[in-house]
């Protein structure tokens, strides 16, 4: 059976009691919703939610040239990236599409985590170590040593707060300290998936089960509920955050989905440059834009994008906006009309419904509660 | 568990039909909505459109995925629920009673007896 074979993170045995639905996603059985995909969403736009994304790999670079080694891999510049702090980057490859898009937190000058996307991490591991030679540096895949739990919404540092000894106050968006949480040794980061305020809380497997249930009842009395892999989608997508295997894939570059602030042309050589670079010199020939639907129906990945009745491209995301509530979508299309204003249709299984290019973020949070923006 | 009304007749695909008359109302059931999760449009046709039995007539969406409706009889359909334009979450709520989707004039009301009574449909779930 099928089932069997999927992996399962060390929150797994918690799930039912508190009434998830898992689904297969990226190899691993993860949790889609608890209560309700629109109430989780809610929940953490206005209050708190708990996600278990221990899922997601880690790696440990390590060494001399560790430093060297992720620049020459990465798009984005670790030149001043500091020990504290995280960076968000795409890893591309030699044609200049995304191998996976990934965090890279700087613990020492001479050692970084590395968090890739859980579907990717034997890919990953399989291009680091391929490109590995020549540099001195050892590669250690901590993925399965390590649980990931996402405390993400406006309430979250208030909550976290409370089992932790570090000043969250004074820890800033993309900043990591290392220190514990309900007595439990932690990575804790400002970082997350949402578009709101919130923290990643890197913990040891045996540890997560007891962090995950004592939060939960000490966020309650401030609607702090579970959340699940259903409501993180449609928050990273109203957020215009990519997700791998949609906006990005092996042959979608970082530039033509709207990440040419993560790539840094300027620095010195790395994976992908030359293609990178031709992309930008020659223009691009496709884009990842925002849509909103003006008839009815919801875009979902892979329908067909038209222009005045011609294929122009594809939905790569695609959902009914909780907040918004409107069918909204990303999608890749020709570079030319991918500018806001655009009248498109998108094929709804054989019906053409009326579409809109729009500015995304589809949705921000009001600026006053915006931590500074992550490095780019 | 899931809620299954002794009276009424269903599918394999998760339609639930309650005779009345010569007509049959249609709609997914409590099984159905909650495998689904939370609906957010109700794509059905207009009255008047003549469905057959076991072919699709409709979709309905959740967050996370699309599904067809099939009609478990054929006829023409002569009420559809309109509310659920603006309310996809009655489905969710009611899926029995106001989440009701369509209402068919059966043209081979010998069509019901290919459907499942409660227990045979509760026993399809717990597959």
């Amino acid at each position: 059976m099928r089932m069997a074979e999927l992996r399962k993170t060390p929150l797994y045995p918690l799930y039912k009691q508190y009434g998830a639905k898992t689904v297969e996603f990226g190899g691993w059985d993860m949790p889609v919703q608890f209560s309700s995909i629109l109430f989780e969403h809610d929940s953490v736009r206005q209050r708190a939610g708990l996600f278990d994304v221990s899922h997601m790999g880690e790696f440990l670079v390590t060494g001399r040239d560790a430093r060297a080694f992720l620049q020459y891999m990465l798009t984005n510049d670790l030149s001043r990236l500091e020990s504290g702090m995280a960076m968000y980057s795409p890893l591309a490859n030699e044609r200049g599409g995304c191998v996976d898009d990934v965090l890279v937190y700087c613990l020492t000058s001479d050692s970084y985590m590395v968090v890739v996307n859980a579907g990717n991490i034997e890919k990953d591991w399989t291009w680091l170590q391929h490109h590995a030679d020549g540099f001195s540096v050892s590669l250690d895949n901590r993925s399965d040593a390590t649980a990931l739990l996402a405390l993400q919404g406006p309430l979250s540092e208030r909550i976290l707060q409370k089992v932790t000894p570090a000043d969250l106050s004074a820890l800033k968006y993309y900043r990591f300290v290392q220190s514990r949480v309900c007595n439990a040794s932690a990575l804790v980061s400002r970082t997350g998936y949402t578009g709101e305020d919130g923290f990643e809380l890197y913990l040891r497997p045996e540890d997560a089960a007891d962090v995950w249930a004592e939060l939960l009842s000490l966020g309650e009395p401030d609607g702090l509920v579970p959340c699940g892999l259903g409501a993180r989608d449609t928050l990273r997508l109203e957020a215009r955050l990519p997700l791998y295997g949609h906006e990005l894939t092996e042959d979608i570059s970082p530039l033509e989905a709207g990440l040419g602030a993560f790539v840094k042309l300027d620095k010195g050589d790395f994976v992908g440059k030359s293609a990178l670079q031709s992309q930008k010199l020659h223009g691009l020939r496709r884009r990842v834009a925002g849509i909103v639907l003006d008839g009815r129906g919801i875009p979902r990945q892979g329908y067909s994008v038209l222009h005045q009745g011609r294929t122009v491209g594809q939905v790569t995301s695609g959902t009914m906006s909780p907040t918004l509530k409107m069918p909204i979508g990303l999608v890749l299309v020709e570079a030319d009309l991918g500018s806001v204003g655009t009248e498109l249709a998108v094929d709804i299984r054989g019906k053409q419904v009326a579409a809109k290019v729009v500015k995304t973020p589809f949705y921000k949070r009001s600026a006053g509660e915006n931590p500074a923006s992550p490095q780019s | 568990m899931s809620h299954v009304p002794a009276e009424l007749k269903y599918s394999k695909e998760h339609e639930w039909v309650k005779v009345e008359g010569n007509q049959a109302r249609i709609g997914i059931t409590d099984f159905a909505q909650d495998e689904l999760g939370d609906i957010v449009f109700v794509e059905l046709p207009e009255v008047g459109t003549e469905v057959r039995a076991n072919e699709t007539f409709g979709s309905v969406e959740s967050v996370k995925t699309v599904s067809d409706l099939f009609a478990p009889v054929s006829g023409k359909i002569v009420q559809v629920n309109g509310a659920l334009q603006d309310s996809p979450e009655l489905v969710n709520s009611a899926p029995y009673e106001d989440g009701w989707m369509i209402v068919v004039e059966m043209s081979d009301p010998g069509e019901l007896d290919a459907l499942l009574d409660a227990a045979a449909y509760t026993a399809h779930t717990a597959e």
